[in-house]
């Protein structure tokens, strides 16, 4: 007995050892950079270089706007989409999800080179509307990501439910505000953390639509292109931090959903 | 009424996604170098795409490198599901928390911490491809572990126990008894792992060689030079995986039919 469920375990091992070695370890020496100099010596002046430059809180409060108003934006076009697939009673709804979903799988670089002609017919300089166009970018870029996750919440959701709603006096409008919309928070949950980092650091939709690189996660960009390892690490550990806090606030709920579950 | 505007509301967030793509796919097939242009026919987008060594090379490097981290991450997220699955309360906690950061975190923020670990502490070239492929693998290992693993959770653990109680080896009755019953994850995880790898910017332009360029690398370079043919031969090149990408999801969806009561179109799940 003992012996073979010693075989299986120790098949952990080997992805335990690559999980600390390539995921753990790039972390702590993050760690390690963002606060020691160019010669190794601790020092908090990456912290204090962060939190004085006015480029850099200039770009995370922007970063922030952005990411913020394209999560209202994806919530509210996914959300109706969701619920109108979700509820309907036609046999093709997968089918039609799949329509939505399927421009994930195409290259986000050459789908936003599309987007960009567009815009660029459409208004001329894209530079002339920036926010607006980050906005556009970051919704057209990972709308799939938000509608999905709801799809999946909003199927699962017991019909029943609503109908003993709807038989105990509540109007569609009310059964929909307490007992469909709370029953699909999960799917929002995870729809809008696939969202919104996404929407602050992928600073390469904003540079390929107009050039800018006003967003946080470029700054590691040009950190990087500059050589500047301590400064870049220290922008990566507050991205990190973001994270975190955003993992921590929303929770566990439906976490198998996030990028995995919409793309599989 | 209330239907038509239902309709209308899905129409209209449909063509915002698929405008774009559409459109080039039709100045694709034009020799005009701005969209909105009337110009005529031409497949000189397509010949230029298939003959100019530069993107033949980046789009061959791309699929080469996909393929190779998706057998590599493939083969890690499965023995790693395997053996944190079948491990105690502990080490299982463990691997699932830390699998769980590069799938959560940005990916810029991945990138550039396996770039200074590599190639800035550990000093290793780029050249050598190994940060690159390391990095991609740290990107899609987790992703594997994660469609495998709903897969172990639906075994019966009577099963292998009856195998080796028949006196099977472990090693065999994980090859005979597990391994087969996994098979439909694993797919679904080395199909998810070549997306990723295909789709991926950060990491690879953190990682890669100065001389390597994916898709991703070389388009967002692309749009920022002013060389128009190389501009146009990348919409050919987005029309065709916007036609690969179609055809895959249909021949998907007729497998699925085919097979009707599988788990996946229960839980609402599309795709691979």
């Amino acid at each position: 007995m003992k012996k073979y469920s010693f075989s299986r375990k120790s098949l952990g091992i080997p992805y335990a050892i690559f999980l600390v070695l390539f995921v753990v370890l790039p972390l702590l020496v993050l760690l390690f950079y963002a606060f020691t100099d160019g010669t190794g010596r601790p020092t908090l002046d990456n912290l204090l270089g962060f939190f004085t430059d006015p480029n850099t809180i200039g770009t995370l409060v922007y970063s922030l706007a952005v990411a913020v108003v394209t999560t209202i934006v994806s919530l509210l076009l996914a959300y109706p989409i969701a619920y109108i697939l979700a509820r309907s009673h036609l046999k093709t709804k997968g089918v039609i999800v799949m329509i939505f979903v399927m421009p994930m799988w195409i290259n986000f670089s050459l789908r936003i080179t599309a987007l960009k002609e567009i815009l660029t017919l459409l208004e001329g300089n894209l530079a002339n509307f920036q926010f607006l166009n980050a906005v556009i970018g970051m919704t057209y870029d990972f709308l799939p990501f938000m509608i999905l996750p709801i799809f999946n919440t909003i199927s699962k959701l017991d019909n029943s439910l609503v109908e003993a709603a709807r038989d105990l006096g509540a109007t569609n409008a009310k059964a929909f505000l307490k007992v469909i919309l709370p029953l699909s928070m999960p799917g929002i949950i995870s729809g809008v953390a696939m969202v919104f980092l996404p929407a602050m650091t992928n600073y390469v939709v904003l540079d390929m639509l107009y050039n800018s690189t006003y967003i946080m996660g470029s700054l590691i960009g040009s950190y990087f292109a500059a050589y500047n390892w301590h400064s870049g690490s220290m922008i990566a550990l507050v991205l990190l931090a973001l994270v975190c806090l955003f993992t921590i606030v929303s929770g566990d709920d439906g976490k198998e959903d996030r990028r995995g579950g919409a793309l599989l | 009424m209330k239907k038509a505007i239902k309709i209308l509301f899905v129409a209209l967030v449909l063509l915002f996604l698929y405008a774009p793509i559409l459109i080039l796919t039709v100045y694709s097939f034009t020799d005009s170098t701005t969209i909105g242009a009337i110009r005529g026919f031409s497949l000189q987008n397509y010949v230029t795409l298939f003959t100019t060594e530069d993107l033949r090379n980046m789009i061959l490097g791309t699929i080469f490198l996909a393929l190779g981290v998706a057998a590599i991450s493939t083969v890690l997220g499965t023995i790693g599901a395997i053996g944190m699955f079948y491990s105690g309360k502990r080490m299982r906690t463990a691997i699932s928390s830390v699998n769980q950061i590069p799938v959560v975190n940005a990916d810029v923020v991945t990138g550039f911490s396996i770039c200074i670990l590599l190639v800035v502490v550990l000093g290793i070239s780029k050249d050598t491809y190994i940060p690159l492929v390391i990095g991609q693998v740290v990107l899609c290992t987790p992703f594997v572990l994660l469609s495998v693993l709903p897969r172990l959770q639906q075994i019966d653990p009577s099963c292998y126990e009856a195998a080796v109680d028949l006196g099977a080896t472990p090693g065999m009755a994980l090859r005979k008894i597990i391994l087969p019953q996994l098979a439909s994850g694993i797919v679904s995880g080395f199909s998810l792992a070549i997306t990723l790898s295909l789709d991926d910017y950060f990491i690879a332009t953190y990682t890669k060689p100065a001389t390597f360029d994916t898709i991703s690398t070389y388009v967002v370079n692309a749009t920022k030079g002013s060389q128009t043919d190389i501009k146009t031969a990348l919409w050919a090149l987005s029309t065709i995986i916007f036609v690969v990408v179609i055809l895959i999801v249909v021949l998907m969806n007729l497998q699925a039919r085919r097979g009707e009561h599988t788990l996946k179109s229960k839980t609402g799940r599309v795709g691979a």
